[in-house]
């Protein structure tokens, strides 16, 4: 195993908390905008490092133009997404949540 | 390993289960069809692992990515008719249809027994089956492989869905056209469909992918040939962006003619059809081609069938001939009827 | 033990999408439950033809199966108009018989 690919072990291995707690989050927390928040935020720097790591494991640089190609598409429509479910639950006049 | 996968798997399959039940018992249908969703996505997880990659693409983008979409479309459609409500809580607006659909579950609960013990014995003899059919199964793969060289490309998918069992994929062009019809003959649609506000991050968003969708649309079909990819994968991708484009409220869309529309919507099964007869007059056989011209012959196939799949999927989206494209207008009286009503 | 697990799996799956189409009395469920019931189809087939010891793929039933997937794709479509339309004529009889009843009690 060289070391660009344990490097990118390493930032696999780093992002799986981040989906954790991103997953956490949906399922506990109280209302739409923080559960939009924990997914969209969480998930993103998740993925990142997912995308960082699997670039270190390949060495063909088509496939790594590729997996950067895929963070990019996620972000923008992930981003584009969950503005629009919050701008429509805001529409409905979902109130967003606050500790009493 | 061996152990982690065979845990996945399991996983997997019950996670399937439960969304599968989840979806089929759940009150609210809005969060049926989320259910739904999410279950299409985990069995592109499972062609995965199976080692289909071409149907978990085509799972991901046809069975997951439209067909969710059409049913949500179809929701807001049937809620918007009978008024809100009705559809997540049949009860509420009792009275025809909804009470009708719903009370019908409490009443005949013996006969409701006695179709859960068939379903039971069924799923029973089923497994039963399965798991005393001697293993391994015959397959066509050696065949498939022995004459991967005469096809033209390479991913024996490809090969064997336009080349050596052309016949199916003719058939099935023309059952999307048929469907395309059917649709157009029973609704007409606003085209484009008014949609209320559409927020200006959701505009540029769509500027921004547009291009990129269609690129990807394209590399998929060119790529079909080498590796997982292919016409139906491609067309999926390209509905996507006209999707996109249709609930975005974009200026320029009304003022197209409908022509274009239909002559896209009928370019694969044509190209389909002229491939056919070219086969007879020169190889004397239907759908056989020559083994030199082959390669181009299919890139150039996959490429129409791309886009009137692409074309095929977004008009099912749009949920029926264009209003524009009529002479006069249908259902004259229903449609004064239901004016007052509506607004 | 892969092929076995996921053809049953398949399985399951057509007999819960069956059983919906039977019991579930809702339009929208019951094209739900035809398509879970596709689903579990193209599970089996394919399933039974994967060979987890030797790795090899036998093409032809993937290509079934995606041929099978644009199909139940365009019956959804179809099925799905077809209960827009039913439901759209079943709220304008119920409406017609709303506005008679309303004449009838007036003119008593």
């Amino acid at each position: 195993m060289t070391i660009p690919e344990i490097i990118g072990l390493a930032c696999i291995a780093a992002g799986i908390p981040f989906f954790l707690s991103g997953t956490i989050g949906m399922l506990r927390f109280p209302d739409i905008f923080t559960r939009l928040h924990a997914l969209t935020k969480a998930d993103n720097v998740g993925l990142g490092f997912l995308i960082i790591g699997l670039c270190l494991q390949t060495d063909d640089w088509f496939i790594v133009i590729k997996l950067v190609l895929i963070w990019v598409l996620v972000l923008t429509a992930s981003s584009a997404s969950c503005h629009l479910v919050a701008r429509r639950a805001l529409q409905k006049g979902i109130r967003p949540w606050t500790r009493e | 390993m061996k152990m982690l996968l065979t845990g996945f798997d399991l996983l997997l399959a019950l996670t399937l289960l439960w969304l599968a039940w989840q979806l089929l018992r759940s009150t609210d249908i809005f969060k049926a069809i989320i259910f739904f969703i999410c279950f299409g996505l985990l069995m592109s997880l499972a062609w995965v692992r199976m080692h289909a990659p071409d149907v978990a693409l085509a799972e991901a983008a046809i069975g997951t990515g439209l067909t969710g979409p059409l049913f949500l479309a179809a929701l807001r459609r049937i809620e918007r008719k009978a008024g809100k409500n009705m559809m997540s809580e049949p009860a509420g607006n009792g009275e025809e249809t909804g009470s009708r659909w719903k009370a019908r579950n409490r009443e005949m609960s013996p006969l409701l027994w006695t179709v859960t013990a068939l379903t039971c014995c069924l799923a029973g003899l089923l497994i039963w089956t399965v798991l005393i059919i001697p293993r391994p199964l015959p397959g066509l793969a050696d065949q498939v492989a022995g004459s991967l060289a005469e096809s033209g490309v390479n991913n024996p998918v490809t090969a064997v869905l336009l080349n050596f069992r052309g016949y199916d994929t003719l058939l099935e062009v023309m059952v999307l056209l048929l469907g395309a019809i059917t649709v157009w003959s029973i609704t007409h649609a606003p085209f484009p469909p008014r949609v209320p506000d559409t927020s200006p991050v959701q505009k540029a968003a769509v500027r921004l992918l547009l291009p990129l969708i269609c690129l990807i649309g394209g590399y998929l079909v060119w790529q079909g040939a080498y590796q997982t990819g292919g016409a139906f994968q491609g067309g999926a991708v390209l509905s996507a962006a006209l999707v996109l484009l249709l609930i975005s409220d974009f200026l320029w869309l009304p003022g197209m003619r409908s022509l274009p529309l239909r002559l896209g919507l009928t370019l694969g099964p044509l190209v389909f059809v002229l491939l056919a007869g070219f086969g007879i007059l020169v190889e004397k056989t239907l759908l056989r081609l020559p083994v030199e011209y082959a390669g181009p012959l299919l890139l150039f196939l996959e490429a129409a069938c791309g886009l009137s799949i692409g074309l095929t999927l977004a008009a099912f989206f749009a949920g029926g001939r264009p209003a524009s494209d009529l002479r006069e207008t249908p259902y004259s009286g229903e449609a004064k009827g239901k004016g007052p009503a509506e607004s | 033990m892969t092929t076995i697990l996921y053809s049953v799996t398949g399985l399951l799956l057509f007999v819960f999408g069956l059983f919906a189409l039977i019991v579930c009395p809702h339009p929208l469920r019951k094209i739900l439950g035809g398509n879970v019931m596709s689903a579990g189809i193209f599970l089996f087939l394919v399933a039974a033809s994967y060979r987890a010891d030797t790795g090899e793929i036998d093409a032809v039933p993937q290509a079934m199966v995606l041929t099978g997937i644009v199909v139940s794709v365009c019956i959804t479509a179809v099925a799905l108009v077809l209960s827009t339309r039913l439901q759209q004529a079943a709220d304008q009889g119920a409406r017609r018989r709303r506005k008679r009843r309303r004449e009838e009690d007036a003119g008593e």
